[in-house]
């Protein structure tokens, strides 16, 4: 018996019941549409968190300070010490030690509500130094940066993102506008060109101003805090030995001769998304799982109904018998049914996953959920699990018609 | 072609070990149309079962075309009922939802046998079915579904003919069709039928019958050469 003539006999024994047929496919069907889903949003959320993260300069390295350890190794929280000077930003960019380093720059964080006119919005403001746009990668489109000159005289000026421009000054051009922070005016010297990205915060979502100002205008009775510093590399390749270089410079003037008491600690781009893609990883491993799990309960499904056929179909496997079906024949042609059954059942899952996952974004209708991606390997896969579920949940009800004794199975009413 | 020597069949129901056969010696020759008779309970049913390799005996020899197939397996019996042994049941037992056609065809299938389609419409056309190939079991008649079933047991050109009460779900006038046929296909084309009935009406077709009466055989007699 070939292969062609089986699966004709397959598809006659399905169509036969074309309800119960259709309904043990439409289990298989939910769990490849939901396989097929699940994995497309993990696949999308990774992707979108790659592209923020690459968006920010796959070569910037931060320095934030860390539990500060007193010579009793008492440990304090984190974020509490304040380890980080200007004179440390002033060591890295001495570039005596750090060949790899190009620039590093000092941040200070306000929040604060910023209102022009009757319009008022809620953005961080940044406070740091002129080279601020070549560590962050920023482009200036309209105007221009602050100079120097603005953070030794602590002149008011800022820059600001597009996401701020859009929120207060809707068609009005933002240069020369003076804007409120806090109650304090500053005056609107240039505009960042757009750099995109969500979800993590934007990138367009800034007002930086020089540090010097900050601290005198908006962090108060803090002080001359500094929150991080960040350096960029000269690529992202480089960026293992910068952190180094970065890391002896600090030990050294922090005259901390034990590298695993700092009171600092790095993270560069790359481990950022190195954690990101783990985590979106596992995410998708889960969501992968759970889907998985409908497609047992529809594997279990084409067992029970196979079952039922072969004990309704008893006489007819008697028939075969008696006119010459070896094992084998009856086995396969059993078998074949099961896998058509899932196969199909499979193929039509793909369909309708891929076509859900295309129509995601405009359902959910909001544009940080991410865009689902059905990457080919998963098509793939999920084909074949569930032809070898077909097979798997197949062979038992198939050997158990193949094992049938033709007398008693002609003798069956 | 059929040489059954000291045929024994013993079922195990439980503890009790029932003998249906016990001790068949029987010789059909070729071209021969033989009758097996009895009531029920006889042992009639038992010896179908092992003529036709659907069971093997529990001692004895049974020579089939040559072959002693009283020691094969599973996979073996099945070709030998594929090649050597076309079934006609009370029931008609075809498949149902499926053509007189496909009917037909499926031994040729499981023998891997080529130009299937053309040899199960002569099949079908030398029972007088040509014009109802593509009907299933239920558009026809409970003559005409015999006469595919006969059909279906041909179409591999086998040694033995098995019917098994062929009339039993049939009115008087479609079994004397049927019964003719038989009778035709033994007279012109030299099959060898071996029938099993408990209606004399229906042995009277047959040239030799024989009787079986609690497993063993009690007469044998020859009604025509």
């Amino acid at each position: 018996m070939n292969l062609f003539e089986a699966l004709r006999m397959a598809a006659n024994g399905l169509l036969a019941n074309r309800l119960r047929s259709a309904l043990t496919m439409l289990g298989i069907l939910i769990g490849v549409t939901a396989v097929i889903l699940l994995v497309a949003v993990g696949n999308g959320a990774s992707v979108q968190i790659n592209n923020q993260v690459q968006s920010l300069g796959a070569n910037v390295i931060y320095v934030y300070p860390s539990n500060a350890r007193g010579s009793g190794g008492v440990s304090q929280g984190f974020g509490t010490a304040q380890t980080l000077t200007q004179a440390d930003v002033d060591a890295i960019n001495s570039h005596q030690q750090d060949p790899d380093v190009v620039a590093a720059i000092p941040i200070a964080q306000s929040g604060g509500q910023i209102t022009y006119g009757n319009q008022n919005y809620f953005a961080p403001t940044t406070g740091t130094t002129t080279d601020f746009p070549l560590v962050r990668n920023y482009q200036v489109a309209a105007g221009s940066f602050f100079t120097a000159d603005d953070v030794n005289a602590r002149h008011r000026v800022v820059v600001i993102g597009q996401t701020v421009v859009d929120n207060l000054f809707g068609a009005t051009d933002p240069i020369g506008q003076t804007i409120k922070i806090n109650r304090q005016s500053f005056r609107v010297i240039g505009v960042f060109a757009q750099k995109g990205g969500s979800g993590l915060g934007s990138q367009d979502n800034v007002v930086v101003a020089p540090i010097t100002t900050v601290w005198a205008y908006l962090t108060g009775s803090r002080g001359k805090v500094i929150s991080q510093i960040v350096a960029s590399a000269s690529s992202a390749s480089t960026v293992t030995q910068a952190e180094t270089e970065i890391t002896t410079i600090l030990l050294q003037r922090h005259q901390i001769s034990d590298a695993t008491l700092a009171d600092f600690q790095l993270q560069s781009q790359q481990d950022i998304l190195n954690q990101a893609t783990s985590i979106a990883t596992a995410l998708t491993l889960v969501l992968g799982a759970i889907a998985g799990i409908s497609l047992v309960v529809g594997g279990i499904g084409i067992m029970n109904i196979m079952l039922v056929t072969v004990t309704e179909r008893t006489r007819e496997i008697g028939i075969r018998k008696a006119i010459g079906a070896r094992r084998r024949d009856i086995l396969m042609q059993f078998l074949i049914e099961a896998m058509v059954l899932s196969g199909l059942g499979g193929a039509l899952g793909i369909a309708l996953g891929a076509l859900l996952a295309k129509e995601a974004p405009s359902i959910a209708a909001t544009s940080s959920f991410p865009t689902p991606v059905v990457s080919p390997s998963s098509v793939v896969l999920a084909f074949c699990v569930s032809v070898a579920i077909g097979l798997f949940f197949g062979i038992y009800p198939a050997n158990r018609a193949a094992r049938l004794h033709p007398i008693e199975a002609l003798r069956y009413e | 072609m059929i040489t059954l020597e000291g045929v024994t069949k013993t079922y195990r129901m439980g503890r009790i070990e029932v003998p249906a056969l016990q001790g068949i010696d029987l010789h059909v020759g070729q071209g021969d149309f033989i009758a097996i008779m009895g009531a029920s309970g006889s042992g009639k049913s038992t010896l179908m079962n092992i003529l036709g390799c659907l069971d093997v005996p529990s001692s004895g020899r049974y020579l089939l075309d040559g072959t002693d197939v009283a020691k094969l397996g599973d996979d073996d019996l099945a070709k030998i009922r594929n090649r050597k042994i076309g079934f006609v049941f009370q029931s008609f037992n075809l498949i149902p939802r499926t053509s007189a056609l496909h009917n037909v065809e499926m031994p040729l299938i499981y023998a891997g046998e080529g130009g299937r389609t053309q040899r199960a419409r002569e099949a079908l056309g030398s029972v007088g079915l040509a014009d109802r190939v593509h009907h299933q079991p239920t558009e026809l008649s409970g003559g005409q579904q015999q006469r595919a079933a006969i059909a279906r047991a041909l179409v591999t050109n086998p040694a033995i003919l098995l019917a098994d009460e062929p009339t039993g779900n049939l009115d008087s006038a479609s079994s004397v069709e049927i019964m003719r046929l038989l009778s035709n296909l033994n007279a012109e084309q030299g099959r060898t039928i071996v029938l099993i009935t408990h209606e004399q009406d229906i042995a009277r077709f047959a040239k030799r019958v024989v009787e079986l009466r609690d497993g063993r055989i009690v007469r044998d007699e020859r009604t025509a050469p």
